[in-house]
């Protein structure tokens, strides 16, 4: 059992204890520091562990990141890894001794390089080893800008979890959420492991459903800066935003099409809530659903094939699915009388959900191959599921001590972890793609 | 409203001398009447003078029924209780007779369950207070209903006193 617990970006306590004029001095890092900071917990292994060791990379201490630790750590977190302990530093070049590292425990064994380029950006290199079979299972070599080492980092552990798993990794993606703290709101994206936090969108008032484009460069959402729900896309590297729907009522819940053309969303302009189709820039609007009740949260299948949506149309809040084109919804979820939410995974085949139980909120997954039913989590107020692109996590949004925080479950439920703020509430969590 | 209930009083006051005139005095069957009396159970001083500003907009009157803008739902539910239809019907006589005005109804509620279903529930409320305006006669183009959801309560806390504060639409004028 793992169990691990980040605390690198915590003010150290000797902070706290300065007089009022060091503080003043230090006042300013601390205050832009806080609100970076995002602090991941993690409980549960997963159900088989593989031992890999990571040496040190000769040359990453002259580096802006340690590679290594971001490695390790990114490993250790998927609950998938057992990290073998070693203070070995071996580089691309070293040759490499396959029955010692077996001995040790390590079924395989990375080593890598960093050196510093003339242009100022890093040489840095890897190699994956099979110790079993004494056999390499992987080579990468990147130029990484200062400022992208990082990223350098998170792609080599992605590596070695799809050489090792057989399942693409996640650590490079991104994460988009919203904060809240006193009356500012703030849409902020961050790297998987919630560290980089850059803030998209400001606001002193609410930002809901942030939902990633399928290219990673958009995200859609719904601000309330105009005193009411409105649907806007804006690009993270331009900073355009494109006003996508504002009729008259709400706009909400705004769900990209696969294509990355067209979005689901939620309008109110004929009264209750109902399901539309519309395109990216705001034209071609089209009604989808077509009851006197609500319909809303629509979520395209990954195959474009069907919109899941909520509907009350039997009474209390249940899962439907209708296909883009129109025609008869039919009823996905039966257990539960409050099942809201639905996120489809990559595959297709679970539906992740919210359902109420007992007067709890928790999150529930749905096999859609066989209809079988588990509980995902042991939390109380639970909402916003998004899986991740590798369809291994679900992130959702819950509470904890009163404030908002961010989970993460395995999809097998065994690998538990939390993401908190230090200062306000964080919540609406959407998982971004995989990106080149 | 406050302009013209003390033209009430005055005219009220101003009849209640006319009749005493009338009265006369020599006939002994005459029921006597203290003036005085009835002046100070009115509360009215016959000879006040309150001022009309031309052109004040009841819906400025702090007393007035226009200013309670809030209709409050039971758990829920999305109807329009009976004891807030004098307050909409108060915001439809003054829409309609200010074709120029303009409302957003904001609906509104508890902070259980999720951020885009609650938006759809609170849509409900504002639809109600919407829909109710509109039967009254308001103009489709005086009232738009938005919601708010639970996004933006008005009582925090997790108690019932709190929920209660927040199963609510909001009548803002533009």
């Amino acid at each position: 059992m793992i169990r691990h617990s980040r605390t690198a970006l915590k003010p150290p306590h000797h902070f706290r204890r300065l007089t009022g004029v060091a503080l003043t001095v230090m006042g300013i890092a601390v205050a832009s520091a806080a609100h970076a900071e995002l602090r991941f917990e993690i409980s549960g292994v997963g159900a088989s562990q593989i031992p890999v060791a990571i040496a040190a990379f000769p040359g990453e201490e002259g580096a802006p990141q340690q590679i290594t630790s971001i490695v390790k750590a990114d490993l250790a977190r998927s609950g998938v890894f057992k990290l073998i302990d070693n203070s070995d530093s071996l580089s691309d070049a070293s040759a490499i001794n396959y029955g010692d590292w077996k001995n040790r425990g390590a079924n395989a064994l990375a080593v890598g390089s960093v050196q510093r380029l003339a242009d100022g950006r890093f040489d840095v290199r890897y190699r994956l080893f099979d110790t079993i079979k004494a056999a390499q299972l992987s080579a990468l070599s990147f130029g990484s800008q200062p400022q992208l080492m990082r990223l350098t980092a998170h792609k080599i552990a992605d590596d070695i979890y799809e050489k090792l798993t057989g399942i693409p990794g996640i650590f490079s993606t991104r994460i988009a959420y919203v904060t809240r703290s006193g009356k500012e709101y703030r849409l902020e994206v961050a790297d998987a492991d919630g560290e980089g936090v850059q803030v998209a969108l400001r606001s002193n008032e609410p930002i809901i459903s942030p939902s990633w484009s399928p290219d990673g460069g958009k995200v859609a959402y719904v601000s309330f800066e105009a005193k009411k729900p409105v649907i806007y896309i804006q690009n993270l590297v331009t900073r355009q935003r494109t006003l996508v729907a504002n009729f008259k009522g709400s706009n909400s819940a705004p769900a990209w099409a696969p294509d990355g053309q067209r979005l689901a969303v939620a309008l109110t302009r004929d009264g209750l809530t109902q399901v539309y189709v519309i395109n990216a820039d705001g034209s071609g609007l089209r009604r989808l659903t077509n009851t006197a009740g609500i319909d809303t949260e629509p979520r395209f299948s990954p195959d474009g094939n069907y919109v899941y949506f909520t509907s009350d149309r039997s009474g209390g809040p249940q899962i439907y699915k209708v296909s883009p084109n129109g025609g008869d919804a039919q009823r996905v979820t039966f257990g539960g009388s409050y099942n809201i939410s639905p996120r489809i995974s990559p595959d297709g085949k679970t539906l992740a959900f919210i359902s109420r139980r007992e007067g709890k909120f928790q999150l529930y997954a749905l096999d859609l191959t066989n209809g079988q039913e588990q509980r995902l989590s042991d939390t109380v107020k639970d909402e916003s599921p998004s899986f991740s692109p590798n369809g291994k996590y679900i992130m959702y949004a819950t509470e904890s001590g009163r404030r908002g925080s961010l989970a993460i479950v395995s999809t097998d439920g065994r690998i538990k972890q939390r993401l908190t703020t230090q200062v306000g509430d964080i919540r609406e969590p959407t998982w971004g793609p995989f990106m080149k | 409203m406050r302009t013209f209930s003390s033209f009430a009083i005055v005219l009220s006051a101003a009849m209640l001398l006319a009749a005493c005139s009338s009265t006369k005095l020599d006939d002994k069957n005459a029921p006597v009447e203290s003036r005085a009396g009835t002046g100070a159970t009115n509360g009215a001083d016959p000879r006040a003078v309150n001022t009309v500003n031309a052109g004040s907009d009841p819906l400025n009157d702090p007393q007035g029924v226009l200013s309670k803008r809030s209709i409050y739902f039971d758990y829920d539910s999305y109807t329009v209780k009976d004891e807030f239809r004098p307050v909409v019907e108060a915001h439809a006589k003054y829409l309609n007779s200010h074709k120029d005005r303009k409302v957003i109804i904001q609906g509104n509620t508890d902070d259980r369950g999720g951020t885009e279903y609650n938006l759809a529930l609170g849509q409900k409320r504002a639809e109600a207070v919407r829909k109710a305006l509109v039967l009254l006669g308001v103009s489709d183009a005086q009232v738009e209903a938005v919601s708010f959801g639970k996004e933006k309560p008005k009582a925090l806390g997790s108690d019932e006193a709190a929920w209660a504060e927040n199963r609510r639409s909001d009548i803002a004028y533009q």
